[in-house]
């Protein structure tokens, strides 16, 4: 498991991989937010949180339908579906490469977007904080439709489109959590543990129906 | 070990791809499927492989009287129309990932990654990209998989498609050596593979004809 890990990693990062793609495309989604808003510093700090938040969102989206097409091309997906131990770990560790390699950076590009959107110390890093610990679930979710698209050639927008109602309410607590570490009634802890609790179920159930959706893809 | 098929039928959609077809393996024999083309030879290598869900029948696979393997899939190699090999990464990590993530069914041991490379007569290509190869080198280090990793049954389709005759000989030769230690082939082709204690069964589609033969 460990030696997929590492091949996903580093399929991700050699020539083609498309792991750039994704911080570019949030670069510049939130680089022009600013010049199309104006500069209204105030209001740009206020709607920071969850411009940052939609960026990142999308971005995740963006590289998820090559998770199991790459594989496919080529033929490895029929022997990763073969083997012995449970397809659900498999598609586990693909989720978590992914993630690695495609989302985790958007996670770390972040404060300085933050600055983009002249937000505070405390809000670039309570959305850094929801980033990191709502993006997983938008990997596992990703994986379902990845899944479901893979015997489709052209399936990027598909998966998309697919994915996104279900990745609504990671964005809902993860903005929701960003503003409360900021605007002062409003507490952080409750929304920031649904996020954590968002994640952990998804990790359960994204593999599981991503596991169910590649074997019955069968062709 | 004992390999076991029983009326297996499968559909394409709503096509009948080949209906009641049963046939037994033994330690060290061979199964080759010929017919033209679309008769069904890759769908049935499918299906045993566990890779598309046959209409009616049942696959068992015993290791002896009293050990049953869960589905065949596990204990088979398969070797498609695709390679199964990454172009971007070398020979040598393509090797060593799917040594790794295979590993050994119970009752034999891999070679290594060079030893395997070495089989096949292409040590000297492990450090190039694997897209960096012609499609007779890619064909035979991707039958190198077959080699890292122990299974007791393989699955080839056209194993020898874009091989030269030298290469065809050699494929040949691997495949008769897994026989000898007790493996079970089952292959589609349309070449003379000289194999030992080989079954035939010839796809037509609907009817189907089986004999024995050496």
């Amino acid at each position: 498991m460990t030696a997929l890990l590492l091949r996903d990693l580093k399929l991700s990062f050699r020539a083609g991989g498309g792991a750039l793609i994704g911080i570019l495309f949030f670069l510049t989604v939130v680089a022009v937010i600013p010049f199309g808003v104006g500069p209204d510093l105030n209001l740009l700090s206020r709607i920071g949180p969850a411009i940052v938040w939609i960026g990142a969102l999308l971005a995740a989206l963006l590289g998820l339908d090559r998770l199991f097409q790459a594989d496919r091309d080529d033929g490895s997906l029929d022997l990763l579906l073969m083997q012995e131990h449970p397809l659900v770990l498999t598609i586990l560790v693909k989720c978590l490469a992914h993630w690695l390699a495609n989302v985790l950076p958007l996670v770390i590009a972040s404060p300085l977007l933050g600055l983009f959107m002249n937000m505070s110390e405390v809000a670039i890093g309570a959305v850094m904080l929801t980033l990191l610990v709502g993006s997983p679930a938008l990997a596992f979710i990703g994986a379902v439709g990845a899944a479901v698209a893979v015997t489709l050639p052209r399936g990027g927008l598909l998966v998309s489109i697919l994915v996104l109602p279900l990745t609504i309410p990671v964005l809902i607590f993860g903005v929701s959590a960003s503003y409360a570490a900021v605007e002062d009634p409003a507490p952080f802890l409750p929304p920031f543990l649904i996020l954590v609790a968002i994640t952990m179920f998804f990790a359960v159930i994204g593999p599981l129906g991503a596991a169910l959706a590649l074997r019955n893809a069968g062709d | 070990m004992r390999l076991l098929a029983e009326n297996l039928s499968a559909h394409r959609g709503e096509d009948l791809i080949f209906s009641n077809i049963s046939f037994e393996l033994k330690e060290g024999q061979a199964l080759i499927l010929t017919g033209r083309n679309g008769s069904g030879k890759s769908t049935l290598l499918r299906v045993m492989a566990g890779l598309l869900r046959p209409a009616s029948g049942t696959i068992s696979f015993w290791y002896d009287a009293a050990r049953k393997a869960h589905n065949l899939g596990e204990v088979a190699h398969y070797l498609g129309h695709r390679n199964a090999m990454k172009t971007e990464l070398t020979v040598r990590e393509n090797l060593a990932f799917w040594k790794d993530f295979l590993r050994d069914a119970a009752g034999g041991t891999g070679y290594s990654v060079v030893d395997a490379a070495r089989a096949v007569e292409l040590e000297q290509v492990l450090h190039l990209p694997f897209g960096y190869l012609s499609a007779g080198q890619q064909r035979r280090m991707s039958f190198a998989k077959l080699l890292v990793g122990y299974r007791p049954v393989w699955i080839v389709d056209e194993p020898t498609a874009a091989l030269d005759v030298s290469a065809e000989a050699l494929l040949a030769r691997l495949m008769r050596e897994h026989q000898v230690r007790g493996g079970v082939i089952l292959a589609a082709t349309h070449q003379p593979l000289e194999l030992l204690d080989v079954k035939r069964l010839e796809m037509k589609g609907f009817e189907f004809a089986a004999g024995d033969e050496d």
